[in-house]
């Protein structure tokens, strides 16, 4: 899917915490429009690797490189405006704000109001739910439809790429069915997806490709229907016997 | 008897309201910071010595030295002693905000003067006017009048502009408004300005009143208002406004309601009320929904 550069490059990426190495050397390229999903077990370092991206967690070695531009020492808040978009784990909705409110945070980067408002109708049309309950504070909502608008919100900021942190993380199936319903409209709409799962199968689903990360490194990779029949897959996520390092080049 | 009634009404709506408005100074900072600023303390006592300094120039440059004195020292304060403590402990912060408060309240008493000075501030004020058949001090209905006038505008502000958006969100998840693009810096320095609006406000009202500034003006009506930050639910705006309003209120009500020989007992009583809210709510009367939810 992707031509020419790829649209997420991250080269040798280490993230230190004190003597405690959770992402060891890691290579990974997004490519434009491009869905790809990263699997692994609890303290793999997969929420590690994505602080390193989104500018929360400060690489303690490697780059990081967007759009052909180097995201080194650019700050938290600026991430968003290079067109990098983050949902992390626990959905963080501003519970005390209406779910209206959350959205317009969504679009705090963005000066074109009425392209702003127009967006969030066309949310509101796609999943009339929250577009009933607009005016209510978004702590109301259920685990699901949070994880809707934790999406929805991320998406208002216009990125080029979308981050996600266990999106089915603590949420009941049929929650779980909302939260991907989401993802899936935005398929095809040129928006690269990285998505970060326990849940490989509802991972695989979605993603073009697909990389099974485990101790800080990536252990194996390919596309979902690949990884899903490979005889190593339950070893590389469990991390028993492993073999290979850093299959995910 | 009906005017002794009204009377203390008013004595009470308006002590309330200049407690509410503290209150609500302090409550802005913890929302944004979880920062208790004991220093805003001595934001209303720069304005005082502000007002002071300028006080042979037209009212309106007056009560501009006064207001920019505080914004600015509002802002210089949270440049040099807060940001670097930004991701320090609230206990590190609280700690740093009594070094400021005493640095300036010393800083002051060494330049200037540890006495008392007279200033006769806004004269006209403190004249009595008749209000249906009731003789009332126009100060005190004015310090009514801009209570409610600040209390609203600042819930327009927060309710109605981006930049409010921007700081009630930052007050319930800073990490996640910041992900979004909030920028921190901005909204931080925006919260300790209003702070200073407020602090200066208090003070005009209060220098105007009492006819007097002090180097511990501001401090004694921090304490004050803190407690009611604290009964009305610590980062919860509109909990601060009506803790520091029942805290000032009940303290005027006890003064005109207690027998005579108990009155010089009622901050007791105040502080009896306090400690019952606190231990029967904890969270306070009004808890902060963000709060409540992140722990």
């Amino acid at each position: 899917m992707s031509k020419g550069d790829p649209l997420l490059r991250v080269s040798g990426v280490a993230v230190r915490y004190g003597p405690i190495a959770a992402v060891r050397d890691v290579d990974l390229t997004v490519g434009a429009g491009e869905i790809v999903a990263i699997v692994g077990p609890n303290g793999a370092g997969k929420t590690s690797l994505l602080s390193a991206i989104a500018g929360i967690e400060r690489p303690a070695a490697g780059t990081i490189e967007f759009a052909g531009r180097s995201l080194a020492g650019v700050v938290l808040e600026d991430i968003v405006t290079r067109g990098i978009a983050l949902v992390p784990e626990g959905r963080h909705i501003f519970a005390s704000l209406t779910v209206q409110e959350n959205l317009m945070l969504g679009a705090t980067t963005r000066g074109d109001g009425d392209a702003v408002r127009a967006d969030m109708d066309r949310f509101f049309g796609t999943f009339p739910i929250l577009g009933r309950r607009r005016q209510q504070p978004a702590g109301q909502l259920s685990g699901g439809e949070q994880q809707q608008l934790a999406i929805a919100r991320a998406l208002l900021s216009r990125p080029r790429l979308l981050m996600l942190d266990e999106p089915s993380l603590g949420l009941a199936p049929m929650m779980v069915d909302q939260a991907y319903a989401v993802l899936r409209s935005i398929r095809g709409s040129g928006v690269a997806i990285l998505l970060v799962e326990q849940n490989a199968e509802r991972a695989f689903a979605l993603a073009d490709r697909a990389l099974v990360m485990n101790g800080g490194v990536f252990v194996l990779g390919g596309t979902p229907a690949e990884l899903g029949a490979h005889p190593d897959f339950d070893a590389a996520y469990f991390g028993i016997g492993m073999q290979s390092e850093q299959a995910g080049r | 008897m009906i005017d002794r009634i009204i009377q203390t009404l008013v004595d009470a709506l308006s002590v309330g309201g200049l407690y509410a408005l503290t209150a609500l100074g302090i409550g802005l900072i913890f929302g944004v910071m979880r920062l208790i600023n004991f220093a805003h303390g001595e934001l209303i006592m720069v304005t005082g010595y502000a007002l002071l300094a300028a006080f042979a120039l037209p009212l309106p440059l007056v009560l501009l030295f006064g207001f920019l004195a505080a914004i600015v020292l509002a802002l210089v304060t949270e440049r040099v002693a807060f940001r670097p403590l930004r991701n320090a402990n609230p206990a590190t912060l609280l700690i740093s905000s009594f070094a400021v408060s005493f640095l300036l309240q010393k800083t002051l008493i060494l330049f200037v003067d540890s006495r008392p000075k007279g200033i006769d501030f806004l004269p006209a004020l403190g004249r009595q006017i008749e209000v249906v058949g009731v003789r009332l001090q126009i100060l005190q209905l004015v310090i009514i009048a801009v209570s409610v006038v600040l209390l609203a505008a600042l819930t327009w502000f927060l309710r109605a502009t981006a930049v409010g958006l921007q700081m009630r969100a930052a007050a319930e998840d800073f990490r996640m408004a910041r992900v979004l693009g909030v920028r921190a810096n901005r909204v931080i320095a925006i919260a300790f300005a209003l702070s200073g609006i407020l602090a200066a406000t208090v003070s005009c009202l209060v220098v105007a009143q009492t006819g007097i500034v002090q180097p511990r003006m501001g401090a004694q009506l921090v304490i004050i208002a803190f407690v009611g930050t604290v009964i009305g639910g610590l980062g919860s705006l509109t909990g601060a406004a009506l803790g520091g309003f029942l805290v000032g209120a009940a303290t005027i009500l006890l003064q005109a309601l207690l027998p005579p020989d108990l009155r010089v007992f009622r901050e007791a009583f105040v502080f009896v009320a306090v400690t019952l809210v606190i231990l029967f709510r904890p969270q306070g009367l009004i808890p902060a929904r963000g709060l409540r939810e992140r722990v």
